[in-house]
Protein backbone atom coordinates (compact mmCIF):
# COMPACT_ATOMS: atom_id res chain seq x y z
CA UNK A 1 0.00 0.00 0.00
CA UNK A 2 1.20 3.49 -0.83
CA UNK A 3 1.73 5.33 2.44
CA UNK A 4 2.94 8.47 0.69
CA UNK A 5 -0.22 9.35 -1.23
CA UNK A 6 -2.83 11.05 0.98
CA UNK A 7 -5.64 9.76 -1.25
CA UNK A 8 -4.81 6.14 -0.45
CA UNK A 9 -7.83 4.46 1.17
CA UNK A 10 -6.72 3.05 4.49
CA UNK A 11 -10.07 1.73 5.72
CA UNK A 12 -12.17 0.33 2.91
CA UNK A 13 -15.26 -0.37 5.01
CA UNK A 14 -15.66 3.21 6.17
CA UNK A 15 -13.89 4.81 3.20
CA UNK A 16 -11.21 6.68 5.15
CA UNK A 17 -8.12 8.07 3.44
CA UNK A 18 -4.55 8.33 4.63
CA UNK A 19 -4.90 12.13 4.50
CA UNK A 20 -7.80 12.06 6.97
CA UNK A 21 -5.85 9.87 9.39
CA UNK A 22 -2.78 12.11 9.18
CA UNK A 23 -4.94 15.18 9.76
CA UNK A 24 -6.38 13.66 12.95
CA UNK A 25 -2.89 12.79 14.19
CA UNK A 26 -1.71 16.31 13.40
CA UNK A 27 -4.53 17.69 15.55
CA UNK A 28 -3.30 15.63 18.50
CA UNK A 29 -5.49 12.53 18.28
CA UNK A 30 -2.66 10.05 18.53
CA UNK A 31 -4.19 6.89 19.94
CA UNK A 32 -5.95 4.18 17.98
CA UNK A 33 -9.17 4.81 19.95
CA UNK A 34 -9.27 8.54 19.23
CA UNK A 35 -8.53 8.03 15.55
CA UNK A 36 -11.13 5.28 15.20
CA UNK A 37 -13.79 7.36 16.90
CA UNK A 38 -13.10 10.51 14.96
CA UNK A 39 -12.49 9.11 11.48
CA UNK A 40 -14.54 5.87 11.80
CA UNK A 41 -11.52 3.94 10.45
CA UNK A 42 -11.77 0.38 11.71
CA UNK A 43 -15.41 0.79 12.76
CA UNK A 44 -16.98 -0.75 9.65
CA UNK A 45 -17.99 -4.22 8.63
CA UNK A 46 -14.64 -5.91 9.19
CA UNK A 47 -14.07 -4.09 12.49
CA UNK A 48 -10.52 -3.18 11.62
CA UNK A 49 -9.30 -6.64 10.76
CA UNK A 50 -7.82 -5.21 7.56
CA UNK A 51 -6.69 -1.75 8.59
CA UNK A 52 -5.74 -2.05 12.25
CA UNK A 53 -2.09 -2.84 11.63
CA UNK A 54 -1.92 -0.24 8.94
CA UNK A 55 -3.31 2.37 11.34
CA UNK A 56 -0.67 1.43 13.91
CA UNK A 57 2.02 1.82 11.25
CA UNK A 58 0.71 5.24 10.20
CA UNK A 59 0.52 6.52 13.79
CA UNK A 60 4.04 5.24 14.42
CA UNK A 61 5.36 6.90 11.24
CA UNK A 62 3.75 10.23 12.05
CA UNK A 63 4.94 10.24 15.67
CA UNK A 64 8.34 8.75 14.82
CA UNK A 65 7.90 5.91 17.28
CA UNK A 66 7.78 2.15 16.96
CA UNK A 67 4.38 0.56 16.19
CA UNK A 68 4.74 -1.46 19.39
CA UNK A 69 4.68 1.80 21.38
CA UNK A 70 1.30 2.92 20.03
CA UNK A 71 -1.49 2.71 22.60
CA UNK A 72 -3.80 -0.15 21.60
CA UNK A 73 -7.56 -0.17 21.58
CA UNK A 74 -9.76 -2.90 22.87
CA UNK A 75 -11.15 -5.46 20.45
CA UNK A 76 -14.89 -5.66 20.94
CA UNK A 77 -17.05 -8.71 20.44
CA UNK A 78 -18.66 -10.41 18.60
CA UNK A 79 -15.75 -11.66 16.53
CA UNK A 80 -18.12 -12.82 13.79
CA UNK A 81 -21.30 -10.97 12.88
CA UNK A 82 -24.58 -12.47 14.11
CA UNK A 83 -28.10 -11.61 12.89
CA UNK A 84 -30.38 -10.10 15.53
CA UNK A 85 -33.16 -12.62 14.82
CA UNK A 86 -30.83 -15.44 15.80
CA UNK A 87 -29.77 -13.66 18.99
CA UNK A 88 -33.43 -13.02 19.81
CA UNK A 89 -34.13 -16.77 19.75
CA UNK A 90 -31.12 -18.00 21.62
CA UNK A 91 -30.84 -17.35 25.29
CA UNK A 92 -27.66 -18.73 26.72
CA UNK A 93 -26.39 -18.48 30.23
CA UNK A 94 -23.45 -16.21 30.37
CA UNK A 95 -21.04 -18.71 31.69
CA UNK B 1 2.19 21.06 32.45
CA UNK B 2 1.09 24.32 34.07
CA UNK B 3 1.33 24.43 37.85
CA UNK B 4 -1.14 27.25 38.32
CA UNK B 5 -4.58 27.94 36.83
CA UNK B 6 -7.68 29.99 37.43
CA UNK B 7 -9.91 26.99 36.75
CA UNK B 8 -9.11 23.28 36.57
CA UNK B 9 -11.78 21.35 34.68
CA UNK B 10 -11.75 17.61 35.48
CA UNK B 11 -13.02 15.41 32.65
CA UNK B 12 -12.55 15.43 28.88
CA UNK B 13 -16.07 14.37 27.89
CA UNK B 14 -18.61 16.59 26.22
CA UNK B 15 -19.46 18.32 29.50
CA UNK B 16 -15.88 19.20 30.52
CA UNK B 17 -14.78 20.38 27.08
CA UNK B 18 -17.95 22.45 26.62
CA UNK B 19 -17.50 24.11 30.02
CA UNK B 20 -13.88 24.97 29.22
CA UNK B 21 -15.01 26.59 25.96
CA UNK B 22 -17.89 28.49 27.61
CA UNK B 23 -15.50 29.88 30.22
CA UNK B 24 -13.25 31.28 27.50
CA UNK B 25 -16.27 33.08 26.01
CA UNK B 26 -16.65 34.88 29.34
CA UNK B 27 -13.09 36.08 29.41
CA UNK B 28 -11.71 33.50 31.83
CA UNK B 29 -8.04 32.84 31.07
CA UNK B 30 -5.72 30.23 32.51
CA UNK B 31 -7.92 27.18 32.22
CA UNK B 32 -6.48 23.68 32.43
CA UNK B 33 -8.59 20.66 31.50
CA UNK B 34 -7.32 17.34 32.84
CA UNK B 35 -8.43 13.98 31.48
CA UNK B 36 -7.15 10.67 32.82
CA UNK B 37 -7.39 8.91 29.44
CA UNK B 38 -8.01 10.63 26.11
CA UNK B 39 -10.70 13.05 25.01
CA UNK B 40 -14.09 11.41 24.47
CA UNK B 41 -13.14 8.18 26.18
CA UNK B 42 -15.86 8.04 28.87
CA UNK B 43 -19.63 7.92 28.49
CA UNK B 44 -19.48 10.53 25.74
CA UNK B 45 -17.68 8.11 23.42
CA UNK B 46 -20.05 5.27 24.20
CA UNK B 47 -23.42 6.96 24.13
CA UNK B 48 -26.35 6.73 21.75
CA UNK B 49 -26.00 10.48 21.19
CA UNK B 50 -29.72 10.91 20.83
CA UNK B 51 -31.11 14.37 21.46
CA UNK B 52 -34.74 14.63 22.41
CA UNK B 53 -36.89 17.52 23.50
CA UNK B 54 -39.94 15.40 24.35
CA UNK B 55 -39.71 15.74 28.12
CA UNK B 56 -42.38 15.99 30.77
CA UNK B 57 -41.02 18.69 33.10
CA UNK B 58 -40.38 22.36 32.47
CA UNK B 59 -36.75 22.11 33.58
CA UNK B 60 -35.89 19.23 31.25
CA UNK B 61 -37.75 20.95 28.43
CA UNK B 62 -35.76 24.15 28.94
CA UNK B 63 -32.45 22.30 29.13
CA UNK B 64 -33.06 20.27 26.00
CA UNK B 65 -34.75 22.92 23.85
CA UNK B 66 -31.99 25.45 24.55
CA UNK B 67 -29.35 22.83 23.81
CA UNK B 68 -30.88 21.76 20.49
CA UNK B 69 -31.04 25.37 19.41
CA UNK B 70 -27.34 25.73 20.12
CA UNK B 71 -26.45 22.41 18.46
CA UNK B 72 -28.16 23.56 15.26
CA UNK B 73 -25.45 26.16 14.66
CA UNK B 74 -22.65 24.90 16.88
CA UNK B 75 -20.32 23.70 14.13
CA UNK B 76 -20.23 27.20 12.62
CA UNK B 77 -19.90 28.83 16.01
CA UNK B 78 -16.95 26.61 16.87
CA UNK B 79 -15.53 26.90 13.36
CA UNK B 80 -15.36 23.14 12.91
CA UNK B 81 -15.40 22.48 9.17
CA UNK B 82 -16.12 18.75 9.40
CA UNK B 83 -19.44 19.52 11.10
CA UNK B 84 -20.96 17.71 14.06
CA UNK B 85 -23.33 15.57 11.97
CA UNK B 86 -26.50 16.84 13.62
CA UNK B 87 -29.33 14.97 11.99
CA UNK B 88 -32.86 15.96 13.00
CA UNK B 89 -34.71 12.81 12.06
CA UNK B 90 -37.03 12.81 15.07
CA UNK B 91 -37.88 10.66 18.07
CA UNK B 92 -40.80 8.22 17.89
CA UNK B 93 -42.09 7.08 21.28
CA UNK B 94 -44.66 4.27 21.09
CA UNK B 95 -47.48 3.96 23.63
CA UNK B 96 -48.66 0.57 24.92
CA UNK B 97 -50.77 1.20 28.01
CA UNK B 98 -53.69 3.42 28.91
CA UNK B 99 -51.67 4.99 31.71
CA UNK B 100 -48.87 5.79 29.29
CA UNK B 101 -51.34 7.27 26.85
CA UNK B 102 -52.66 9.67 29.47
CA UNK B 103 -49.14 10.63 30.55
CA UNK B 104 -47.94 11.16 26.98
CA UNK B 105 -50.95 13.30 26.17
CA UNK B 106 -50.18 15.45 29.20
CA UNK B 107 -46.55 15.69 28.12
CA UNK B 108 -47.53 16.70 24.60
CA UNK B 109 -49.71 19.53 25.84
CA UNK B 110 -46.84 20.83 28.00
CA UNK B 111 -44.38 20.40 25.10
CA UNK B 112 -46.72 22.35 22.83
CA UNK B 113 -46.81 25.18 25.39
CA UNK B 114 -43.04 25.33 24.96
CA UNK B 115 -43.49 25.73 21.22
CA UNK B 116 -42.66 22.15 20.18
CA UNK B 117 -44.87 20.82 17.43
CA UNK B 118 -45.02 17.28 18.86
CA UNK B 119 -47.56 14.99 17.24
CA UNK B 120 -49.70 12.43 19.00
CA UNK B 121 -50.15 9.63 16.45
CA UNK B 122 -53.01 7.14 16.37
CA UNK B 123 -51.96 3.51 15.74
CA UNK B 124 -52.84 3.65 12.04
CA UNK B 125 -50.75 6.83 11.64
CA UNK B 126 -47.64 5.31 13.21
CA UNK B 127 -46.62 3.48 10.05
CA UNK B 128 -46.40 6.70 8.09
CA UNK B 129 -43.48 7.61 10.39
CA UNK B 130 -42.04 4.14 11.11
CA UNK B 131 -43.23 1.85 8.31
CA UNK B 132 -41.82 -1.29 9.94
CA UNK B 133 -43.37 -0.85 13.40
CA UNK B 134 -45.44 -3.80 14.61
CA UNK B 135 -49.04 -2.85 15.39
CA UNK B 136 -49.21 -5.55 18.06
CA UNK B 137 -50.52 -3.88 21.22
CA UNK B 138 -49.66 -0.44 19.89
CA UNK B 139 -52.03 2.28 21.15
CA UNK B 140 -50.28 5.19 19.47
CA UNK B 141 -47.04 7.16 19.66
CA UNK B 142 -45.65 10.62 20.05
CA UNK B 143 -43.32 11.98 17.41
CA UNK B 144 -41.29 15.15 17.14
CA UNK B 145 -39.32 15.73 13.95
CA UNK B 146 -36.79 18.20 15.41
CA UNK B 147 -35.34 15.65 17.83
CA UNK B 148 -32.38 13.72 16.48
CA UNK B 149 -28.77 12.80 17.16
CA UNK B 150 -25.26 13.99 16.41
CA UNK B 151 -21.70 12.74 16.52
CA UNK B 152 -20.49 12.71 20.13
CA UNK B 153 -16.89 12.51 18.92
CA UNK B 154 -17.01 15.47 16.58
CA UNK B 155 -19.07 17.53 19.01
CA UNK B 156 -16.50 16.99 21.76
CA UNK B 157 -13.58 17.50 19.39
CA UNK B 158 -15.19 20.73 18.15
CA UNK B 159 -15.58 22.07 21.71
CA UNK B 160 -12.06 20.95 22.66
CA UNK B 161 -10.39 22.47 19.61
CA UNK B 162 -12.23 25.78 20.03
CA UNK B 163 -11.29 25.81 23.73
CA UNK B 164 -7.66 25.17 22.81
CA UNK B 165 -7.65 27.97 20.26
CA UNK B 166 -8.98 30.25 23.00
CA UNK B 167 -6.07 29.32 25.23
CA UNK B 168 -7.26 26.32 27.26
CA UNK B 169 -4.52 23.77 28.06
CA UNK B 170 -5.82 20.25 27.58
CA UNK B 171 -3.81 17.65 29.45
CA UNK B 172 -4.56 14.08 28.47
CA UNK B 173 -3.33 11.05 30.44
CA UNK B 174 -3.55 13.23 33.52
CA UNK B 175 -5.41 11.68 36.42
CA UNK B 176 -6.66 13.62 39.41
CA UNK B 177 -5.56 11.83 42.57
CA UNK B 178 -6.66 14.27 45.27
CA UNK B 179 -6.87 17.86 46.41
CA UNK B 180 -5.01 20.08 48.82
CA UNK B 181 -7.70 21.72 50.91
CA UNK B 182 -7.72 24.67 53.23
CA UNK B 183 -10.91 24.49 55.24
CA UNK B 184 -13.73 24.59 52.68
CA UNK B 185 -11.54 25.62 49.78
CA UNK B 186 -9.60 23.55 47.27
CA UNK B 187 -6.15 25.13 46.90
CA UNK B 188 -4.62 22.71 44.44
CA UNK B 189 -5.35 19.63 42.38
CA UNK B 190 -2.97 16.69 42.72
CA UNK B 191 -2.41 14.67 39.58
CA UNK B 192 -0.14 11.85 38.46
CA UNK B 193 1.81 14.52 36.53
CA UNK B 194 2.14 17.07 39.31
CA UNK B 195 0.05 19.58 41.23
CA UNK B 196 -1.91 22.52 39.82
CA UNK B 197 -2.82 25.29 42.23
CA UNK B 198 -6.09 26.93 41.30
CA UNK B 199 -8.93 29.27 42.22
CA UNK B 200 -11.64 26.79 41.44
CA UNK B 201 -12.36 23.31 40.13
CA UNK B 202 -15.08 21.91 37.87
CA UNK B 203 -16.08 18.32 38.52
CA UNK B 204 -17.18 16.97 35.12
CA UNK B 205 -15.86 13.46 35.68
CA UNK B 206 -18.98 11.61 34.52
CA UNK B 207 -19.27 8.13 36.03
CA UNK B 208 -16.34 8.89 38.32
CA UNK B 209 -17.64 12.22 39.63
CA UNK B 210 -18.59 10.84 43.05
CA UNK B 211 -14.99 9.63 43.49
CA UNK B 212 -13.65 13.09 42.66
CA UNK B 213 -16.10 14.71 45.08
CA UNK B 214 -15.06 12.28 47.81
CA UNK B 215 -11.48 13.49 47.41
CA UNK B 216 -12.80 16.81 48.73
CA UNK B 217 -14.81 14.99 51.44
CA UNK B 218 -18.10 15.59 49.65
CA UNK B 219 -20.43 12.61 49.45
CA UNK B 220 -22.68 12.81 46.40
CA UNK B 221 -25.96 10.86 46.22
CA UNK B 222 -24.87 9.33 42.91
CA UNK B 223 -23.98 5.91 41.62
CA UNK B 224 -22.70 4.58 38.33
CA UNK B 225 -24.23 1.78 36.34
CA UNK B 226 -23.19 -0.03 33.18
CA UNK B 227 -25.39 0.43 30.12
CA UNK B 228 -24.77 -1.66 27.04
CA UNK B 229 -25.25 -0.87 23.39
CA UNK B 230 -24.60 -2.50 20.00
CA UNK B 231 -24.37 -1.65 16.35
CA UNK B 232 -25.20 -3.72 13.28
CA UNK B 233 -23.83 -3.85 9.77
CA UNK B 234 -25.38 -1.33 7.42
CA UNK B 235 -28.60 -2.52 5.80
CA UNK B 236 -31.13 -0.81 3.55
CA UNK B 237 -32.99 2.15 5.09
CA UNK B 238 -35.84 0.85 7.28
CA UNK B 239 -36.68 3.68 9.66
CA UNK B 240 -35.61 7.28 10.20
CA UNK B 241 -36.39 8.43 13.74
CA UNK B 242 -35.00 7.17 17.01
CA UNK B 243 -37.52 4.66 18.33
CA UNK B 244 -37.65 4.74 22.12
CA UNK B 245 -40.03 2.50 24.03
CA UNK B 246 -40.53 3.06 27.75
CA UNK B 247 -42.50 -0.18 27.92
CA UNK B 248 -39.57 -2.24 26.62
CA UNK B 249 -36.84 0.07 27.90
CA UNK B 250 -34.95 0.23 24.59
CA UNK B 251 -33.93 2.89 22.11
CA UNK B 252 -32.80 2.24 18.55
CA UNK B 253 -31.71 4.40 15.63
CA UNK B 254 -30.66 3.69 12.06
CA UNK B 255 -27.72 5.85 11.06
CA UNK B 256 -27.45 7.47 7.61
CA UNK B 257 -25.01 4.74 6.48
CA UNK B 258 -27.64 2.08 7.34
CA UNK B 259 -26.08 0.71 10.53
CA UNK B 260 -28.55 0.27 13.41
CA UNK B 261 -27.67 1.25 16.96
CA UNK B 262 -29.61 -0.12 19.92
CA UNK B 263 -29.45 -0.25 23.70
CA UNK B 264 -31.56 -1.34 26.63
CA UNK B 265 -31.27 -0.88 30.38
CA UNK B 266 -31.08 -3.93 32.62
CA UNK B 267 -33.17 -3.63 35.81
CA UNK B 268 -30.84 -6.14 37.50
CA UNK B 269 -27.62 -4.32 36.63
CA UNK B 270 -25.57 -3.89 39.82
CA UNK B 271 -24.17 -0.47 40.72
CA UNK B 272 -20.50 -0.09 39.87
CA UNK B 273 -17.85 0.60 37.31
CA UNK B 274 -18.02 -2.58 35.23
CA UNK B 275 -17.66 -1.81 31.51
CA UNK B 276 -17.63 -5.34 30.09
CA UNK B 277 -20.27 -6.60 27.70
CA UNK B 278 -22.54 -9.59 28.03
CA UNK B 279 -24.28 -12.11 25.82
CA UNK B 280 -27.36 -11.65 27.97
CA UNK B 281 -27.60 -8.08 26.67
CA UNK B 282 -27.39 -9.22 23.03
CA UNK B 283 -30.25 -11.62 23.55
CA UNK B 284 -32.39 -9.15 25.51
CA UNK B 285 -32.05 -6.20 23.18
CA UNK B 286 -32.46 -8.39 20.09
CA UNK B 287 -35.71 -9.92 21.36
CA UNK B 288 -37.20 -6.62 22.52
CA UNK B 289 -36.31 -4.63 19.42
CA UNK B 290 -37.37 -7.32 16.96
CA UNK B 291 -40.72 -7.65 18.76
CA UNK B 292 -41.44 -4.00 17.94
CA UNK B 293 -39.49 -3.72 14.65
CA UNK B 294 -39.44 -7.26 13.23
CA UNK B 295 -37.71 -6.22 10.00
CA UNK B 296 -34.47 -5.34 11.76
CA UNK B 297 -34.04 -9.04 12.64
CA UNK B 298 -31.91 -9.67 9.58
CA UNK B 299 -29.34 -7.02 10.53
CA UNK B 300 -26.09 -8.57 11.75
CA UNK B 301 -24.43 -7.31 14.92
CA UNK B 302 -20.85 -6.17 14.36
CA UNK B 303 -19.92 -4.64 17.69
CA UNK B 304 -21.13 -4.26 21.27
CA UNK B 305 -19.77 -2.10 24.05
CA UNK B 306 -20.85 -0.36 27.23
CA UNK B 307 -20.46 2.81 29.24
CA UNK B 308 -21.49 4.25 32.58
CA UNK B 309 -24.64 6.15 33.45
CA UNK B 310 -24.04 8.46 36.41
CA UNK B 311 -27.38 8.32 38.19
CA UNK B 312 -28.88 10.85 40.59
CA UNK B 313 -31.90 10.31 42.87
CA UNK B 314 -34.30 12.13 40.53
CA UNK B 315 -32.43 11.32 37.30
CA UNK B 316 -31.79 15.02 36.76
CA UNK B 317 -28.34 16.60 36.79
CA UNK B 318 -26.72 18.26 39.79
CA UNK B 319 -25.24 21.65 38.95
CA UNK B 320 -23.39 24.07 41.19
CA UNK B 321 -21.55 24.08 44.51
CA UNK B 322 -21.97 21.59 47.34
CA UNK B 323 -22.38 23.18 50.76
CA UNK B 324 -19.13 21.67 52.07
CA UNK B 325 -16.74 23.12 49.47
CA UNK B 326 -16.91 26.66 48.13
CA UNK B 327 -14.98 26.24 44.89
CA UNK B 328 -15.82 22.83 43.37
CA UNK B 329 -18.55 23.32 40.75
CA UNK B 330 -20.45 20.13 40.02
CA UNK B 331 -21.74 19.19 36.57
CA UNK B 332 -22.70 15.62 37.35
CA UNK B 333 -25.50 13.05 37.63
CA UNK B 334 -26.74 13.18 34.04
CA UNK B 335 -28.45 9.81 34.47
CA UNK B 336 -28.10 8.69 30.85
CA UNK B 337 -29.07 11.90 29.08
CA UNK B 338 -26.22 14.34 29.52
CA UNK B 339 -25.14 14.60 25.93
CA UNK B 340 -28.40 16.21 24.82
CA UNK B 341 -28.18 18.98 27.44
CA UNK B 342 -24.46 19.73 27.26
CA UNK B 343 -24.75 23.18 25.61
CA UNK B 344 -27.15 24.58 28.23
CA UNK B 345 -25.43 22.92 31.17
CA UNK B 346 -21.97 24.10 30.18
CA UNK B 347 -23.19 27.63 29.58
CA UNK B 348 -24.79 27.75 33.03
CA UNK B 349 -21.75 26.33 34.84
CA UNK B 350 -19.63 29.03 33.18
CA UNK B 351 -22.23 31.62 34.25
CA UNK B 352 -22.06 30.36 37.84
CA UNK B 353 -18.28 30.62 37.88
CA UNK B 354 -18.31 34.17 36.49
CA UNK B 355 -21.23 35.27 38.69
CA UNK B 356 -23.60 35.97 35.84
CA UNK B 357 -27.30 35.42 35.81
CA UNK B 358 -28.16 31.92 34.58
CA UNK B 359 -29.82 31.27 31.23
CA UNK B 360 -32.41 29.31 33.24
CA UNK B 361 -32.50 31.25 36.54
CA UNK B 362 -34.53 28.50 38.28
CA UNK B 363 -31.66 26.06 37.76
CA UNK B 364 -29.82 27.62 40.68
CA UNK B 365 -32.46 26.41 43.13
CA UNK B 366 -33.89 23.43 41.26
CA UNK B 367 -30.76 21.63 40.07
CA UNK B 368 -28.47 22.32 43.03
CA UNK B 369 -27.29 19.52 45.29
CA UNK B 370 -29.16 21.07 48.21
CA UNK B 371 -32.52 20.14 46.67
CA UNK B 372 -32.27 16.64 48.09
CA UNK B 373 -31.71 17.97 51.62
CA UNK B 374 -34.74 20.20 51.20
CA UNK B 375 -36.80 17.22 50.07
CA UNK B 376 -37.27 18.66 46.59
CA UNK B 377 -36.85 16.80 43.32
CA UNK B 378 -37.37 17.13 39.61
CA UNK B 379 -40.27 14.73 39.04
CA UNK B 380 -39.79 13.64 35.45
CA UNK B 381 -42.40 11.21 34.12
CA UNK B 382 -40.57 10.63 30.83
CA UNK B 383 -37.32 8.95 31.64
CA UNK B 384 -36.10 5.41 30.97
C1 LIG C 1 -24.80 3.34 26.51
C2 LIG C 1 -25.09 4.79 26.76
C3 LIG C 1 -26.02 5.45 25.95
C4 LIG C 1 -26.30 6.81 26.16
N1 LIG C 1 -27.18 7.43 25.32
C5 LIG C 1 -27.39 8.77 25.46
C6 LIG C 1 -28.22 9.46 24.54
O1 LIG C 1 -28.78 8.87 23.61
N2 LIG C 1 -28.40 10.79 24.71
C7 LIG C 1 -27.79 11.48 25.73
O2 LIG C 1 -27.98 12.69 25.85
N3 LIG C 1 -27.00 10.85 26.61
C8 LIG C 1 -26.77 9.51 26.50
N4 LIG C 1 -25.96 8.88 27.38
C9 LIG C 1 -25.40 9.64 28.51
C10 LIG C 1 -24.22 10.48 28.07
O3 LIG C 1 -23.26 9.65 27.47
C11 LIG C 1 -23.59 11.18 29.27
O4 LIG C 1 -24.57 11.79 30.08
C12 LIG C 1 -22.60 12.24 28.84
O5 LIG C 1 -21.75 11.76 27.83
C13 LIG C 1 -21.81 12.68 30.06
O6 LIG C 1 -20.69 13.42 29.64
P1 LIG C 1 -19.56 13.75 30.68
O7 LIG C 1 -18.59 14.62 29.98
O8 LIG C 1 -20.17 14.22 31.95
O9 LIG C 1 -18.94 12.32 31.06
P2 LIG C 1 -17.81 11.45 30.35
O10 LIG C 1 -17.90 11.48 28.89
O11 LIG C 1 -17.82 10.12 31.02
O12 LIG C 1 -16.49 12.24 30.74
C14 LIG C 1 -15.94 12.19 32.03
C15 LIG C 1 -14.45 12.09 31.86
O13 LIG C 1 -13.82 12.23 33.14
C16 LIG C 1 -12.64 11.49 33.11
N5 LIG C 1 -12.20 11.24 34.48
C17 LIG C 1 -12.79 10.43 35.39
N6 LIG C 1 -12.06 10.40 36.52
C18 LIG C 1 -10.99 11.21 36.32
C19 LIG C 1 -9.86 11.57 37.11
N7 LIG C 1 -9.68 11.08 38.36
N8 LIG C 1 -8.95 12.43 36.60
C20 LIG C 1 -9.11 12.91 35.33
N9 LIG C 1 -10.15 12.58 34.54
C21 LIG C 1 -11.07 11.75 35.02
C22 LIG C 1 -13.05 10.22 32.39
O14 LIG C 1 -11.95 9.54 31.84
C23 LIG C 1 -14.00 10.74 31.33
O15 LIG C 1 -13.37 10.93 30.07
C24 LIG C 1 -25.65 7.52 27.21
C25 LIG C 1 -24.71 6.86 28.01
C26 LIG C 1 -24.42 5.51 27.80
C27 LIG C 1 -23.40 4.85 28.66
Amino acid sequence: MNLKDDNTIVCRCADVTLGEIKEAIRKGYTTLDEIKRLTRAGMGQCQGKTCRNLLLQIIANELHISPTDVELSRLRPPSVTIPLELLAKEDANEN
Amino acid sequence: MKTKAAVVVIGGGVIGTAIAYELTLRGVRDIVLVEKNTLFSGATARCGAGVRQQWGTEMNLRLSIGSVKRYETLAEELDYPHGIEFSQTGYFMPVYTEKQRQQFEKNVSLQRKFGLDVQYLQPEECRSIVPIVSLDGLLGATYYDKDGYLSPFHTTAAYAEAAKRNGVCIEKNTEVLGFTMEKETIRSVKTNRGDISCDCVVNAAGGWSQEIAQMAHVTLPLFSERHQILVTEPIEPLFRPMVMSFTHGFYTQQEPNGAILMGVGDPHEPKGYNMDHSYHFLHTVASLVTSVLPAVGKARVVRQWSGLYNISPDKAPILGLPKEVNNMFLAVGFSGHGFMVAPMVSEMIAQMITNEELSIPEARTQLDLGRYDRGERIVEPSVV
